[in-house]
């Protein structure tokens, strides 16, 4: 296995060219964070980006920051905070959940696009890459967007590689809206509502115009800290006045059930756990789904599976779901419950044997897998970037 | 514009495709007749005329789909048209090839408010959607100033913004799935009620991908409930230079209005003499600034952008006490084109998108090329999210008048792409910016988007000639060359 870790883009564009010319697939890394994520890489080079490691510029005013892939994403927040911006699409840590030791990228967070409470206000990670720079399997350097929010010109290649995990180009540069941090925050808890009667409280919440932005639901048995049985929460997010108003009429909505208050220093407690599937990282030895539905079907996702613990974010619309790790982990079960409805189903922690044996990201039909194959060859056409990483066949 | 190459053979088949077509759809929604085709001529980009050779109305996605398939199997070019309301003359047609006018989709499917969404059919007009759910208090949130008319179909396809995309985004921020044909037929779904994309985010691409991937036959769009108060400022500054700089610290301060517009003292003027909105003469720069939200923040953050003003140097602050005084500030907003438009013969509408603290020297270096050109010029600026709309006047009835207007534009457009800005921020390229793309792309960029729409459409029948200055075949793009040496790229900007 070789290593390579170019610390300059033309250094990178030299090492995924060398390995087309050779003929050799190349697992594609940031720090290595969510190596446990998805379907594992079997390649005789591993390539990272964790030494391109810039900062560009960072423009608080014009809301944007331009960066290497390999920064760390505490490094990025850290930058932000300075003056009081943040990247709203909260990007979960699932360090915890995954094990592992490696440094999370931002590189890392774009090509997976994942999101956290906020996604459900603010958008996900795509929403905010306004343009990236990028190696394709040719070893050719390409660019797309720009570092302006506004943009139309040619097609939007970073809402293509947001997400792509590193099988299209090796991203080197990516540019991000960035926004400002709240003044405060605080959550309304809904104590003993079940995951029915919370969904439709969620939907009560979310047609008045109080700017939720971000509804969980928790069952008794993973309430733990905040609750002794089962549990709603919503997030307000604003001046301070305002939120103290809005958490009002939240309450106003809740029918009469009793309620408690989270101030901004819970709020983030309760939010980062949320944000990490913390209430499922132990134990270890069970498989861990992360599914996105409707909203309004969330709740019965939750029971699909027998013997499966999980819990509700965005309102509903996600659902983690802990299962036992044996045979399919419910795969199969899990897909054809949310076939309907719409959806889609990944198996984000399960032994490595499971995750190459399993599709951990949901399969797709037939005209789809066919475009999915032709859009890949369009940036690696030898399939040199990260083989099998998404599908087996791709 | 360099002209695309015809195909004479397709022109001299068009009664056999006419009557092919026929059979696949209902007689009538196939127009062959001059004066049928005259409508389809152009879109808003009424510079452009070209009357396609035939135009297809299909009713629902199996039309649309056996029309493709056909198309496909006989290299005849389509061209998707919703309203035609385009800047960008991305609907213009073609002498050797079909458009395909997607009005008789117009049906809403479904409004779901406890998902917060609404399934239309693409021909409903983007305004249509917010009128199915406003009884109940919601609204769809982009709003293009052609909302009236521009349909949910043609937004996908430009990826449409409006004022108040700074806090709400654009089309593609707005959009949760679409049904799509590809050129050959397939029948495709992307999203739905749900958020994110299983697998390559291909909804994303296709938004804002100007008709040349695939027909859109069904969108599903968020809603969002309607904020319960809204309120405007207009702040004047004695410079152009002060009202930017005035932008920056708001949104310095952490602010993030529902739309923040400037206007320069042409078009502030132009404006007043045309509607009376009650804008002050004497300024060099109106900024409109709207708030939305719950009644306190709203209240606490106008006393905060107020005071930002006055540091600023604000010669004039307004607020809005009411929603009729809140809408006829923005009244003389609305109808600054129309208004400039009644002081020149015509004007051409530019729409670059710049950093927004190059808008003193832009607006500077657009002053000289004026003079340079002798054509006036008013500027229009959605301040928040630095996307420049400058009105070059000129009148089309003097001959070379129009050259020197796109020759003025091009080099404002250039001017936007060498400041660290780009070609378009929301009217699209099409065929007015299409032989500028190599301003702002690399040939390696320009063959990678080529390469993304050879996987959709190798034979480059959806929509050609718009987007790409060259169309080049698709088996030359997909020829594996990888060589040593060729990957250092100096002049690369690194954003």
């Amino acid at each position: 296995m070789t290593l390579l870790e170019p610390d300059t883009l033309d250094a990178l564009a030299e090492a995924v060219t060398d390995a087309a010319l050779a003929g050799e697939p190349v697992e594609v890394l940031g720090g290595g964070a969510l190596r446990g994520f998805g379907r594992p890489v079997n390649a005789p080079r591993s390539l990272s980006t964790r030494r391109l490691n810039r900062i560009h510029f960072y423009e608080p005013d014009e809301l944007v920051i331009s960066l290497e892939a390999g920064v760390a994403l505490d490094a990025v927040s850290e930058a932000l905070a300075t003056s009081g911006q943040q990247l709203a699409f909260e990007p979960p840590n699932l360090s915890r959940l995954l094990g592992g030791e490696g440094v999370r990228t931002i590189g890392g967070v774009i090509a997976a696009n994942l999101s956290g409470p906020r996604r459900l206000q603010a958008g996900a990670a795509r929403d905010h890459l306004l343009g990236f720079v990028a190696v394709n399997g040719r070893g050719e350097v390409i660019k797309s967007g720009g570092r302006v929010v506004k943009n139309v010109t040619g097609y939007d290649l970073s809402k293509l590689i947001a997400g792509s995990w590193g099988t299209l180009a090796v991203i080197s540069t990516v540019t991000l809206k960035v926004l400002p941090r709240p003044e405060t925050a605080a959550t309304l808890l809904v104590p003993g509502l079940e995951a029915g009667g919370a969904v439709r409280l969620f939907a009560r919440a979310l047609a008045a115009p109080l700017d939720v932005t971000a509804a969980a639901w928790l069952p008794a048995t993973l309430a733990g800290p905040w609750a002794s049985g089962p549990v709603a929460a919503l997030r307000l997010e604003g001046l301070s006045l305002s939120v103290a108003e809005r958490l009002d009429l939240i309450a106003g909505l809740a029918e009469g059930a009793p309620t408690a208050r989270l101030e901004a220093g819970e709020t983030q407690a309760l939010w980062s756990a949320i944000r990490d599937a913390a209430p499922l990282a132990e134990p270890r030895d069970r498989a861990i789904w992360r599914i996105s539905v409707p909203p309004t079907t969330g709740p019965g996702v939750l029971t699909a599976l027998p013997g499966a613990i999980g819990y509700l974010d965005w309102a509903g619309g996600l659902v983690w779901l802990s299962v036992e790790d044996a045979g399919d982990s419910g795969a199969a079960a899990l897909r054809a419950h949310i076939a309907h409805s719409g959806g889609h189903a990944t198996l984000v922690r399960a032994s490595a044997e499971s995750r190459a044996a399993l599709e951990p990201f949901q399969p797709l039909p037939a005209p789809l897998a066919a475009l999915t194959a032709r859009v890949k060859d369009a940036f690696d056409p030898l399939r040199v970037l990260n083989p099998g990483r998404l599908y087996r066949e791709l | 514009m360099r002209a695309m190459p015809l195909e004479p053979e397709t022109i001299a088949r068009k009664a056999q495709i006419a009557q092919a077509l026929r059979r696949l759809i209902a007689r009538e929604s196939v127009i062959e007749d001059e004066v049928g085709l005259k409508p389809y001529e152009s879109d808003a980009l009424t510079a452009y005329q070209q009357p396609p050779l035939l135009v297809a109305l299909p009713s629902t996605t199996a039309e649309v789909s056996s029309i493709l398939k056909y198309c496909h199997a006989e290299g005849v070019k389509v061209v998707p048209r919703g309203a035609g309301t385009s800047l960008s003359g991305g609907a213009l047609g073609l002498a050797d090839g079909i458009t395909l006018g997607l009005a008789k989709l117009n049906r809403i499917l479904k409004i779901d408010y406890d998902n917060r969404c609404v399934v239309a059919q693409p021909g409903v007009t983007n305004l249509a959607i917010t009128q199915a759910v406003q009884a109940d208090g919601f609204y769809y949130a982009p709003d293009p100033s052609s909302q009236i008319a521009c349909t949910i179909g043609g937004n996908v396809a430009e990826n449409s913004g409006g004022v108040h995309c700074l806090k709400y985004g654009m089309t593609t921020n707005n959009v949760l799935g679409i049904e799509m044909v590809l050129m050959t037929g397939e029948v495709i779904r992307l999203g739905g009620a749900h958020l994110d994309a299983g697998g390559y985010d291909l909804l994303g691409l296709m938004i804002g991908s100007e008709g040349l991937l695939g027909v859109v036959t069904e969108v599903t769009v968020r809603i969002l409930p309607r904020p319960t108060h809204v309120r405007a400022m207009l702040l004047g500054f004695a410079s152009c230079e002060t009202g930017g700089n005035c932008v920056a610290q708001v949104i310095g301060a952490g602010i993030i209005p529902a739309g923040m517009e400037m206007m320069d003292h042409l078009s502030t003027n132009a404006a007043e003499d045309f509607i009376h909105a009650g804008y002050p003469r004497d300024v060099d720069a109106l900024l409109i600034v709207e708030l939305d939200g719950p009644e306190s923040e709203v209240a606490e953050t106008m006393a905060r952008i107020r005071a930002i003003a006055e540091g600023c140097g604000a010669i004039c602050i307004h607020e809005s006490t009411s929603d009729e005084e809140r809408l006829r500030f923005w009244a003389g907003r609305k109808a600054a084109f129309p208004a400039l438009g009644s002081i020149s013969p015509d004007y051409y509408c530019m729409d670059g998108t710049i950093p927004r603290r190059r808008l003193p020297e832009v607006l500077g270096r657009i002053e000289e090329m004026s003079g340079q050109y002798g054509l006036r010029v008013a500027n229009v600026f959605h301040a928040g999210d630095g996307n420049l709309h400058p009105l070059i006047l000129y009148d089309a009835n003097q001959p070379g008048q129009l050259d020197k207007a796109e020759a003025f534009g091009d080099e404002i457009l250039r001017l936007c792409v060498e400041v660290g800005g780009v070609l378009t921020g929301e009217h699209g390229v099409g065929v007015e910016k299409r032989d500028l793309m190599g301003a702002m792309f690399n040939e390696t960029d320009l063959d990678q988007q080529m390469r993304v729409k050879c996987a959709f459409d190798p034979k480059h029948l959806l929509n050609p000639g718009k987007v790409f200055p060259q169309l080049k075949r698709c088996a030359e793009l997909g020829r594996v060359h990888v060589h040593r040496g060729q990957t250092r790229f100096p002049e690369l900007p690194r954003f």
